[in-house]
């Protein structure tokens, strides 16, 4: 029993000394205190990528104390976390994920001082401490569909999502929405492996759509990074949402709409800082500069194809083109 | 559903099936080498994030995969060492053990990525082997004899661990060791020497297993198994603890993934069952374990620390 117990210590021991939570970057009383929370790593080329930077930007604004516990994929314990962060007297605990909405729902009435921020969602719970902030995903997901239609030569599409929910869901029926707004013949097969962190089925389906004759593909989530071998390896065309992937594929990947979440913070943490803690949600989109497309200058799109792209673009931002996102 | 029933898309759904099958055989293998010598060994999937880690790692830094699956064998034989240490030198309760290896791999490989490499980059992939003539053959042809090497590796394996199970005084040792270690030790077996054997035989196969599914994927992520070594434990009851079975229950595993996904991207299963259908393979191998796997006994030291004299 006692070697079995030393054994439990030393394992317990060497779990806790990796470091999942970094330490704030400086310890000033005065400054305002941000956690952030992330189901994967900080360069995930994705999800996470996308607001650390945006945080990291701020800091330089606001010049915060920042502490990052990513790769929490696990709600339970990505539960402790947000809690431990509150009870250290955070100011503001940032749980970026649609998983972490119960988590934050049960413990934002136990922390009436902590601002907590979600997403990608638009509940705040009608808890006057919770902040919420989504993305009109869809709005870069029809502009990258429409130019995926316009470039396909076989007009079949493959679309790879994780799990049909948040940001996901929206992006991928924009998608559809605009290659069918393009080309009513395109045909595109849409997916969902499941799984928002597992690489693998992500490159099988991509298989898959290859045999099924789609010669571009996109997706979304943290395990995209697998589908992008199969698109190196057929040399396929890929679009991405979030954070570019072109460093995976700098001949494949097109364009990727680009996650910028500095207007959502920026207000929410103007907001904080005058003691407003919460009661709002926010949203990011191509009008608010919140979404850009950016096109990858290594894969040499023709100068036309980013024009129609453009033109796409000032056509959501007027109004002129409204996405049905079927939810 | 008739398009599903295309020459291309069987051809594919198959031939992801058979990969995705891979990394589950090579672990289950290996698992079972050990559970036959009465070893259980729940640290397999946390070996094979170590084995994908350091092949990953290695392939970046050389690019020399021949070099990156050798050392993602190496880290899983040295991991298969410090698990016997645990389970038979030690004697420490296996099932616990095991989870402990699993949780310190998950922290250490996320560490070490993010550390050693922070932003992902993709590794150079092998191409596939076809396998001359046989490659031509309708069908079957380009399902079964194009592929990478590790999978040939994979399905090549299950003949020979059978052979070495069944067939040499080392297979009929593990397997009284695993059965009844009190009277292997008094015909002058060695109970621990054959555990350690095993368990690092097998801890190396769960590290091919890693680098076998990071070459597929040709990129690591934090997690990047997904469970995929704890499913090859439970494929190992499924097989009855024997090495085709085994590999039976990898390739249904592997080909109901395969065939769920190929049905998704056909629109055959609606979105709104997408989540449910994820699920399908563990569910249809759960069912599979209960009816086959009642009708066998696993080894009777299986999970039980000996003492000589205890």
């Amino acid at each position: 029993m006692r070697k079995l117990l030393l054994m439990l210590a030393t394992v317990a021991a060497l779990v806790l000394a990796v470091p999942v939570v970094s330490a704030p970057s400086k310890t000033d009383a005065t400054k305002l205190k941000v956690a952030l929370i992330a189901p994967s790593a900080r360069t995930d080329l994705a999800f996470t990528q996308s607001m650390h930077h945006a945080l990291l930007n701020l800091q330089k604004k606001y010049g915060f104390e920042l502490s990052v516990s990513e790769n929490q994929f696990v709600v339970a314990n990505a539960a402790n976390i947000i809690r431990q962060y509150a009870d250290q007297g955070y100011d503001l605990v940032i749980a970026h994920g649609s998983q972490y909405g119960g988590t934050i729902e049960q413990l934002a009435p136990l922390f009436p001082k902590t601002s907590f921020a979600w997403g990608t969602a638009g509940a705040t719970f009608g808890q006057p401490n919770v902040y919420a902030y989504e993305a009109n995903s869809q709005e870069g997901g029809y502009v990258n569909g429409y130019i995926a239609s316009l470039m396909s030569k076989t007009k079949v599409l493959g679309v790879i999502g994780p799990i049909a929910v948040g940001d996901a869901k929206l992006y991928v029926d924009g998608f559809v929405a605009g290659a069918k707004a393009q080309s009513k013949k395109t045909v595109v097969n849409v997916a969902y492996t499941g799984s928002f962190s597992d690489p693998s089925l992500m490159s099988k389906q991509a298989s898959v759509f290859v045999a099924q004759k789609a010669d571009v593909l996109t997706g979304s989530s943290q395990s995209v990074v697998g589908a992008l071998s199969v698109v190196r390896e057929n040399n396929l065309k890929w679009f991405g949402t979030q954070w570019t992937q072109a460093s995976l594929a700098p001949g494949n990947v097109v364009a990727t709409q680009m996650y910028d979440w500095m207007p959502a913070l920026n207000q929410i943490i103007t907001r904080v800082q005058s003691g407003k803690l919460g009661g709002v949600s926010y949203r990011i989109s191509l009008k608010n500069g919140g979404e850009r497309i950016q096109f990858n200058k290594a894969a040499k799109t023709p100068k036309a194809i980013q024009e129609t792209a453009k033109k796409v673009v000032e056509k959501i931002v007027s109004g002129k083109i409204v996405i049905s996102t079927g939810t | 559903m008739s398009e599903f029933f295309t020459t291309a898309i069987l051809t594919a759904t198959i031939a992801s099936g058979i990969q995705l099958a891979a990394p589950f055989l090579l672990a289950s293998l290996g698992e079972t080498l050990g559970q036959r010598s009465g070893v259980l060994n729940l640290g397999v999937d946390g070996i094979m994030l170590l084995g994908a880690f350091t092949s990953y790692y290695v392939a970046l830094k050389t690019g020399d995969l021949r070099l990156a699956v050798l050392s993602g064998i190496a880290v899983g034989a040295a991991c298969g060492l410090a698990t016997a240490f645990i389970s038979v030198t030690l004697r420490a309760e296996q099932g616990i053990s095991g989870i402990g290896v699993y949780l310190f791999a998950l922290g250490l490989t996320s560490l070490l990525f993010l550390k050693l490499v922070g932003t992902p980059l993709p590794i150079d992939q092998p191409g596939k082997i076809e396998v001359p003539y046989l490659h031509g053959l309708p069908l079957v042809g380009k399902t079964l004899f194009r592929q990478d090497a590790l999978v040939y590796l994979a399905f090549a394996l299950v003949p020979v661990v059978a052979f070495v199970l069944n067939r040499t005084t080392f297979g009929l040792n593990v397997k009284a060791v695993g059965e009844n270690p009190a009277a292997a030790d008094s015909l002058g077996v060695s109970v621990a020497r054959t555990r350690y054997a095993t368990v690092t035989i097998g801890s190396a196969l769960a590290g091919l297993a890693g680098a076998t599914l990071l070459i597929d994927v040709g990129i690591f992520q934090q997690n990047i198994t997904n469970a995929v070594g704890f499913i090859a434990v439970a494929l190992v009851y499924f097989g009855a603890w024997r090495p085709v079975g085994v590999m039976l229950g990898s390739l249904l595993y592997g080909l109901t993934q395969a065939l769920v996904l190929s049905w998704k991207g056909l629109g055959i299963i609606p979105v709104s069952l997408s989540d449910l259908a994820a699920a399908a393979p563990a569910v249809i191998t759960v069912l599979a374990l209960l009816t086959v796997a009642r009708r066998f006994r696993q080894p009777a030291a299986l999970a039980t620390p000996y003492t000589r004299g205890g």
